[in-house]
């Protein structure tokens, strides 16, 4: 199976790229202790001049390596958490849904729609500004608009499942329906609503770094978009500090992406050959 | 015309229900943001306690939740979205003030990724797996990977700052009095590197799809059909494969705009375009809820509407949708 899962290039590039992130997001406050917001040398230090500061210092003399080790640790929590949250929310309202049927279907459809219809960004906007910034608001506000896709996949699935013979069994033993939905059909029709998860995960961790890069992030985090906006205020002197945690951002997502559609394929290929 | 008309019909009353749904959110968030529209009257115009009694009672704040929903929609069913604080103008205004500079910047970004995203999709899909193909497909992925803010300051850094051939910010150059096509020209070179920023990125969807679809049209029996006529290789992909390909393209436009709506948020603030998103930013700044939500509730309606435009070209384009309906 490992070796399905690693066939392409990409894929091998792309689940190398997230073991490393993970390592750094674990590292980060062995390598690092103490708060990484705290001031570590003279501001505006240059890369690869202090062997202290490898990266050098930002504005308020921050020592960018760290804040790069802890950032990485605010993106792949807040990815997974949202991911979680939205395939979780997703997939349980798609099944009532899909195994429902009738008024219920409709109304929870709308509200899908209506989900949809906002941009998502604005509305997280609009939940950060409203609750206040902290991580889990943070992780709730992607939630709140990535739901919507598992939501759909799962009724889909959901809807072919249902008439299958075994729930037809299972109605005859007399389960209750809700037990019927929970634990007979929503297992069968995660796999296609879990082959969303990466794209759920690159996207949660774009959103956070957007809304950190607009100020609505966790204050007492480091965030890779927060470093973005703080590096901006020194963009002509010093574009070096928002370049750099932007890159970390691109591979983070690009290895996400990767390896997903790596997990995709090699599933698609298992379930070819068996 | 009367297949379209139908089809119409059924996604209004669908529209309706939805953008209802999105009312009574947006009045559930209003409710949960602390503080009123009394509160932030009286923080910008000052006033004691009697005169925030007298307004409570004056704006029906003082009744139960069921009474002020329905003053909400009220209110909303006259096109009057309330008042913002920030700006000490009826929300209506100032939303529709700033839209079409958004409609603008979105409209522009589409219409690159959409045309830039196909035509490299008609490339990499011409012959799928080769190297071609790959280099575009991961290609697009990485640009798809890019968080737009941080392509938007990149794009500045090399064209404003550095080279210097760009504007950096703005929609057009502050109190120059131009007019007529000089002032055209103007905003148009002021949006170049905010449309680059927002239709670079969301290029590699449409070229994906684009390839996707090929993929499966190059399957078909009709193109097999084709080349066994000795039909030129060219004329096979454009004709046959691409263009059976194109239409599933035309869906992904409208399921996009509200992405796109909430991607310009974040570009109009670095580049300081004077559109919806500036002022949903704006709005945050100066704690303006009510603001805030009639901004959700006007993308929400353009996004319905948007909709409902590209299912009725895809109606006009494709004589199979909703023919075998009946309403």
């Amino acid at each position: 199976m490992r070796r399905r899962f690693l066939q392409t290039p990409e894929a091998v590039a792309g689940t190398a790229i997230l073991v490393l992130l993970a390592a750094m997001a674990l590292a980060a406050p062995l390598l690092f202790p103490g708060d990484p917001l705290r001031i570590a040398g003279p501001a505006l230090t240059p890369p690869f001049q202090d062997w202290a500061l490898p990266l050098g210092t930002d504005r308020l003399g921050r020592d960018v390596l760290a804040e790069l080790f802890h950032g990485a640790r605010t993106s792949l929590v807040v990815g997974l958490a949202a991911a979680a949250a939205s395939l979780a929310v997703g997939a349980v309202i798609g099944t009532l849904a899909g195994f429902a049927g009738g008024l219920a279907d409709e109304a929870l459809m709308r509200l899908t729609d209506a989900f949809q219809t906002v941009p998502g960004f604005l509305l997280a906007l609009a939940f950060v500004s409203i609750v206040g910034p902290s991580l889990s608001v943070v992780v709730a506000a992607i939630a709140l608009s990535a739901w919507t896709g598992p939501a759909r996949i799962a009724r889909a699935e959901v809807l072919s499942i249902r008439e299958r013979d075994f729930v037809a069994g299972a109605r005859v033993v007399g389960m209750h329906p809700l037990e019927i939905a929970f634990r007979e059909v929503l297992p069968n029709a995660l796999p296609p609503v879990l082959a969303l998860s990466s794209i759920i995960v690159a996207q949660a961790i774009l959103i956070e770094a957007a809304l950190s890069f607009l100020g609505l992030g966790d204050p007492n985090r480091v965030t890779w978009g927060g470093m973005v906006a703080e590096g901006r205020t020194v963009l002509r002197t010093a574009p070096f500090l928002s370049i750099v945690p932007g890159i970390a951002l691109v591979v983070t997502v690009l290895g996400v992406y990767l390896a997903g559609e790596g997990a995709v394929e090699g599933a698609a290929v298992r379930k070819g050959l068996s | 015309m009367t297949r379209t008309l139908r089809l119409v019909r059924r996604r209004l009353v669908g529209s309706v229900f939805v953008l209802l749904i999105v009312v009574v959110g947006s009045f559930l968030m209003l409710q949960a943001a602390p503080g009123d529209a009394v509160d932030a009257y009286v923080v910008s115009m000052g006033g004691d306690a009697g005169l925030v009694e007298s307004l409570r009672h004056a704006w029906g704040l003082d009744q139960s939740a069921w009474t002020r929903l329905a003053n909400y929609l009220w209110a909303l069913l006259h096109l009057d979205l309330g008042w913002s604080v920030t700006f000490s103008r009826p929300i209506r205004d100032v939303v529709l003030e700033r839209l079409p500079n958004t409609l603008l910047l979105m409209g522009s970004a589409t219409a690159l990724s959409f045309f830039l995203g196909s035509a490299l999709g008609i490339v990499a899909g011409a012959r799928p797996g080769s190297l071609r193909d790959r280099l575009l497909s991961t290609g697009s992925l990485a640009l798809y990977a890019v968080p737009s803010f941080w392509l938007a300051l990149v794009l500045v850094i090399v064209f404003a700052v550095d080279l210097r051939w760009l504007p950096i910010a703005g929609i057009e150059t502050i109190a120059s009095s131009k007019t007529g096509l000089a002032r055209v020209t103007d905003i148009a070179w002021h949006l170049v590197l905010p449309i680059s920023a927002l239709g670079f990125i969301y290029l590699a969807l449409y070229l994906r799809m684009m390839r996707a679809g090929m993929a499966e049209v190059w399957r078909q029996d009709f193109v097999l059909a084709a080349r066994a006529r000795g039909l030129p290789r060219r004329r096979i992909v454009l004709a046959h494969v691409a263009r059976n390909a194109l239409l599933p393209l035309v869906t992904m436009l409208g399921l996009q705009s509200a992405q796109m709506l909430g991607g310009s948020v974040v570009i109009e603030s670095v580049f300081s375009v004077p559109g919806l998103g500036r002022l949903a930013q704006e709005a945050v700044a100066g704690r303006d809820t009510p603001l805030l939500l009639g901004i959700i509730l006007v993308s929400a309606v353009t996004v319905v509407l948007i909709n409902l435009a590209v299912d009725i070209a895809y109606a006009l384009l494709d004589p199979r949708v909703g023919a075998g309906e009946v309403a």
